[in-house]
């Protein structure tokens, strides 16, 4: 039934697309056919897959950078009491802004090229990990806390052993945010600043008109992102339905 | 509340040390004027653009376009989530969906809309609908799953339609939760304007600031950059003081 849903889903928003190339016509989209087997002619030229690799580099460097420090932040916050009252409207105001205002201050600190993107890319999945990693943390079961000071565990004992598996479930849903802003962040910062990468790809076909590149990668971008993410998704739930098993 | 004043006493402490150590590291070139200028003169350069008037038409085009696009998707996210809630089977489709749209690079669609609608104003607003309206589905619909039964069977008891239902009863009880997508809202809406006339534009706060760093311009860069930040916090810190008014208001 599920799957059934998901195939209705996808039927309609074929249909729409379709709907939507005859009445705008070819100078603004192409057909759902034509992108789908313009994008598979694409992933057949080989000079494709060195901007395909560059994108996936920086964006894995930045989400990695995204959930270790997002991670360390959040905690930092949620075990100590004031500091999370201190840190916590900040992260929340850090959450709204739009950062990409702050590209130009990026390019200028790292320059352009790869470092450029992973820092920007970082910058936007980082505050989601850290928010919910400290909501995390402050929604610990005592006993658990209790049950750690009991046993005299030194706080670094405390962090691995007790409160990071018990903040799972709830790190994985900002791990999960954390991606699609992290995701975006990283092509943004290529669409700004590099010679490589699908972003440069995008931004490139965007100056030179050319509709079937556009079409083709965003298709791309769409099927990857929500392909990670219904993968995230599972595991978020797996996640949460082992650690209700567990209460 | 001497807790919470303390607190906030020593956020102000460390965001005014951190810009009294911006200063100084810029004064004594630590910091390359051609990277950053200091503070002082970045608030300086501020006051003279906001005096002299020709930054104000763009500042007005974006934050009319952002306005535009925040409350198309809360007015439209309110009625969409209270449809999809009534309809059961349409909820369960489209869940999927609204647990991937963020993982959907919105910015790719962009290119799409300045071709069917032109480089104007509308596909930014798009783009900033875009990204707010789901936020706003997504809260509305978890609000009103904890609208609890008894009041549902009273509005029945009344024979309240379902318009009246969720007018005076449902959407009410679900206004904390719909007032978090309210202030995600806002907040894709800077965004995704911005971005958008960061990407490709005429004119706007984010196509200046685009501007002014490909012309080496940080008297005109970093004061726009303060300003759209300044905004953005100042449109969230009221949105944050009228939700602890609300929910006052609720707990009494």
């Amino acid at each position: 039934m599920r799957a059934l849903r998901a195939a209705i889903l996808i039927a309609c928003i074929l249909a729409g697309w379709q709907l939507l190339f005859w009445w705008a016509g070819s100078s603004a989209l192409t057909s759902p056919l034509d992108t789908i087997s313009y994008t598979l002619q694409l992933l057949g030229t080989p000079s494709f897959y060195p901007h395909l690799a560059e994108t996936g580099q920086a964006f894995a460097a930045a989400l990695a950078i995204a959930i270790s420090c997002g991670i360390l932040i959040g905690f930092s916050l949620g075990l100590y009491r004031f500091a999370g009252e201190v840190g916590e409207p900040v992260l929340v105001a850090l959450y709204s802004i739009p950062k990409i205002t702050l590209y130009p201050i990026v390019l200028l600190a790292f320059g352009i090229g790869m470092p450029a993107k992973i820092a920007f890319g970082a910058i936007h999945g980082i505050v989601p990990v850290a928010i919910f990693a400290l909501g995390a943390v402050r929604s610990l079961n005592p006993v658990y806390a209790k049950a750690a000071r009991v046993m005299r565990m030194p706080p670094a004992q405390i962090a691995s052993h007790v409160l990071l598996p018990a903040a799972i479930p709830e790190i994985f849903t900002g791990i999960r945010i954390g991606f699609s802003l992290t995701l975006i962040g990283t092509l943004l910062g290529e669409m700004f600043a590099s010679q490589r990468g699908l972003g440069y790809l995008l931004i490139q076909a965007i100056g030179l008109h050319n509709v079937r590149v556009i079409m083709a990668l965003t298709l791309l971008l769409v099927v990857i992102a929500v392909t990670a993410s219904a993968l995230l998704l599972a595991v978020d739930r797996r996640l949460r339905g082992r650690a209700a098993g567990t209460t | 509340m001497t807790g919470l004043l303390t607190a906030g006493r020593v956020r102000f402490s460390l965001a005014l040390a951190l810009v009294l150590l911006l200063e100084a590291l810029c004064r004594f070139g630590v910091i390359d004027r051609f990277a950053m200028i200091p503070p002082s003169e970045i608030l300086w350069h501020l006051g003279r653009i906001l005096a002299g008037g020709t930054m104000w038409p763009a500042i007005a085009k974006t934050l009319t376009n952002v306005a535009i696009a925040c409350v198309s998707a809360i007015v439209a996210g309110i009625i969409l989530g209270t449809l999809i809630h009534r309809w059961r089977a349409l909820r369960e489709t489209l869940d999927p969906l609204f647990a991937a749209y963020y993982a959907i690079p919105v910015y790719a669609f962009y290119p799409l809309f300045i071709v069917i609608f032109g480089l104007g104003d509308m596909p930014q607003v798009l783009i900033g609908f875009m990204l707010g309206l789901v936020a706003v589905i997504v809260n509305t619909l978890n609000g009103l799953d904890r609208v609890p039964r008894a009041l549902v069977k009273t509005a029945r008891i009344h024979r309240l339609g379902p318009v009246a239902t969720a007018l005076q009863i449902s959407l009410p009880f679900a206004a904390p939760y719909i007032f978090t997508g309210v202030k995600l809202a806002v907040a894709y809406s800077f965004i995704g304007v911005i971005g958008a006339e960061l990407i490709m534009s005429r004119t706007g706060l984010g196509y200046e600031i685009g501007f002014a760093y490909n012309n080496f311009d940080n008297a005109v860069m970093y004061p726009l950059i303060v300003l759209v930040l300044a905004i953005a916090a100042t449109v969230n810190t009221l949105f944050f003081l009228w939700e602890k008014r609300l929910l006052a208001r609720r707990r009494r």
